[in-house]
């Protein structure tokens, strides 16, 4: 069922959005128990465009604009879930999450194991997360990326690609899937078609994509660029600031291994783990906040799994503890940038 | 109501005596809310539940054997020792969990009632909760999609005058609850939530209605507990409630109003009923027998259940 080869010559260049889009459209074609609900999924397509065109071809009743109602948007998916239906629910931006809070955390994350595995909840629910510039500036209150919070909940999977291609793959297993699943998707990963200035920096913005549907498998990481020297492991929009940093660095002799975990539960520890022995050294690069972090998890888990093959700490290249700030200048201070990432590794390579 | 009534009661001792670990809250004196609805409804209809909802369990058709396990924390109990007293779920009679967090079950039976029309059955869903629920962001949001949706649900407001320790009147300046349904373009209505004919009927309505079409229905069931908001409470709410308060509800008693007017009626004798009662202790001798027989949970099964593809 995983990783049957595809021939890539045979495919199209997509974007990250269309990769969604395309995934959701082939499992509501597949399966009548599928559908999409949310704020402004249906004429409008989603806030990004990921269910554009949805509503005419699939009709209301399987494509449901909500009111602006997080808990009864992630509370209405879970009763379907638990009676026969497979609801993808989109939540328009990650900070409105802790409006529906409860729903995911107390209701949904524990319906498998407090009634003692008598019922399932194979909720998919997707939301934006992230920094945009230099895009566009959302703040405090739209740009934040709140991942780690559900790493800390037993029962949620959580997935966070970082390519059109893992997106397509990720997200069909998701639907696929009978487990809830918490799918982050970074917005700047949106926005390499209209805004070819993100092409050239990040060519993995857009990618060829199998016009079959594929699987990929939860709990498995991609090496996205082999390398000796060093271990980074990043996610989302991280890994394609690492991937131009590695190339940079190759110039002055430096091999950069570049990890994507894809998903963080379940976390495939030993891609990770057999990296390190490799290299010794690792930086662990998130756009979350770095104190309690994503970041912060997986560090430990190297200390506590691969202590012996360290040659220096693991590095942690984070968000700094701020909220979002408005200003772009200050936007791009407090998310990572490819200097923070350049000099971490550094750092790692040659110390001073 | 006699069933829930001696399980109930019980339990009761069986936490006096610290046999159990639980934190229970017992269903005594709101019997007919949950038998009124229950009888409404066919087997293959969905019920939601709250933290107090050993009543709608078994009124929907819970096995008592397995129930009285989960209680004492077995592998035999409905949830594998996994959700005990606030959390209990039996799928295969539509009872799709109950929640510890007040007003949860709101939107989730919503979802129920979307599922339902999706699927293109007549069931319908019950949603059981307490007047403190009405109070919740999860109550506003569910019921507005309920109704926008027209989503085949009876929602349930059981309302025995205090959250906790907290009356109706410090919680809002409503005293009808019902009402707020109108808020929403939904029907609301009242039945005497200790009369288990009324509830039955009204609900029996609901769910006709339900069934055509015509969407969902908040019912407010004027009900009370007759114990403690949970086993332990000091005097059983006396801190909070008056006695004679207390004792009036308590002589509005469902179930020996229910038993005189049987009797009156010739439906059945006193003693055919003193029968039926003897006939449930013994049903709840035996499942407490089985429970205490049962065996615990492993602990090498902790992380068993959180996930469906870690089987």
């Amino acid at each position: 069922m995983f990783g049957k080869p595809i021939a890539m010559s045979e495919t199209r260049e997509l974007d990250f959005a269309e990769a969604i889009r395309e995934a959701i459209r082939q499992e509501m074609l597949r399966d009548k128990t599928v559908f999409v609900l949310g704020e402004d999924v249906g004429k409008f397509g989603g806030l990004f465009g990921c269910t554009k065109g949805f509503l005419e071809e699939f009709g209301e009743e399987r494509v449901r604009d909500t009111p602006i109602s997080e808990a009864a948007i992630i509370g209405s998916a879970l009763g379907a879930a638990v009676t026969g239906m497979h609801p993808i629910a989109e939540l328009e931006f990650m900070d409105f999450i802790g409006c529906g809070m409860d729903q995911l955390v107390n209701q949904m994350a524990k319906t498998r194991y407090m009634f003692g595995g008598s019922m399932k909840a194979p909720v998919v629910l997707r939301t934006p997360c992230g920094s945009r510039y230099p895009i566009a500036s959302g703040a405090a209150q739209h740009c934040q990326s709140l991942e780690a919070w559900f790493m800390h909940v037993p029962g949620l999977k959580v997935a966070t690609p970082s390519t059109p291609y893992d997106a397509k793959g990720l997200l069909i297993s998701a639907i696929r899937g009978e487990d809830p699943v918490l799918f982050v998707e970074h917005k700047l990963l949106y926005y390499a078609k209209r805004m070819p200035s993100l092409r050239e920096p990040y060519p993995a913005l857009i990618q060829k994509v199998p016009e079959e549907p594929y699987l990929i498998p939860f709990g498995k990481a991609d090496i996205k660029r082999p390398g000796e020297d060093v271990t980074v492991v990043a996610t989302m929009m991280m890994v394609h600031k690492s991937l131009r940093v590695a190339e940079d660095l190759s110039k002055k002799g430096i091999s950069m291994e570049v990890i994507d975990p894809r998903t963080l539960v379940p976390l495939d520890k030993l891609t990770i783990i057999n990296s390190v022995k490799k290299t010794g050294k690792v930086a662990v690069v998130s756009e979350d906040a770095k104190t309690g972090g994503v970041a912060a998890e997986i560090a430990a888990m190297i200390m506590e799994e691969a202590f012996d093959y360290l040659d220096a700490p693991v590095r942690r290249v984070s968000a700094l503890d701020v909220p979002i700030p408005y200003a772009p200048v200050l936007e791009s201070t407090a998310v990572p940038q490819e200097r923070q990432i350049t000099e971490a590794i550094l750092d790692l390579v040659e110390p001073k | 109501m006699v069933r829930i009534r001696q399980f109930e009661e019980r339990l009761a001792g069986i936490c006096a005596r610290g046999e159990i670990p639980a934190l229970v809250h017992t269903y005594v004196g709101e019997e007919a809310v949950a038998v009124g609805a229950c009888s409404a409804l066919r087997k293959e209809d969905y019920i939601t539940s709250t933290h107090r909802g050993h009543g709608h369990c078994i009124a929907k058709g819970g096995d008592l054997r397995k129930m009285m396990a989960e209680l004492f924390g077995k592998e035999t109990g409905y949830c594998k020792g996994r959700g005990g007293s606030m959390h209990i779920a039996a799928p295969d009679i539509g009872i799709v969990g109950c929640t510890g967090i007040a007003g949860a079950g709101i939107p989730i039976a919503a979802g129920v009632g979307l599922s339902i029309k999706m699927r293109k059955t007549d069931q319908v869903c019950v949603s059981f909760f307490g007047d403190g629920s009405s109070n919740t962001g999860a109550f506003h949001e569910g019921m507005n999609l309920a109704a926008l949706w027209e989503l085949p649900v009876v929602y349930v407001l059981e309302n025995n005058l205090y959250a906790i320790s907290t009356p109706i009147s410090k919680a809002t300046r409503l005293r009808k609850l019902s009402d707020r349904a109108a808020a929403y373009g939904m029907r609301g209505v009242v039945a005497d939530g200790m009369d288990v004919l009324s509830v039955y009927e009204a609900v029996t309505d609901a769910v006709v209605r339900a069934r055509r079409g015509e969407g969902p229905t908040l019912l407010e069931c004027k009900t009370y507990r007759f114990r403690g908001h949970f086993e332990g409470d000091p005097k059983m709410g006396e801190t909070y409630r008056t006695k004679q308060e207390m004792e009036e509800w308590e002589r509005r008693d469902a179930i020996p109003k229910l038993a005189d007017r049987i009797v009156k009626d010739r439906k059945a004798t006193q003693a055919e009923l003193d029968a039926i009662n003897q006939e449930v202790i013994k049903e709840i001798d035996d499942a407490v027998a089985f429970a205490k027989a049962s065996a615990s949970p492993r602990p090498e099964d902790v992380a068993k259940y959180v996930f469906v593809s870690e089987k």
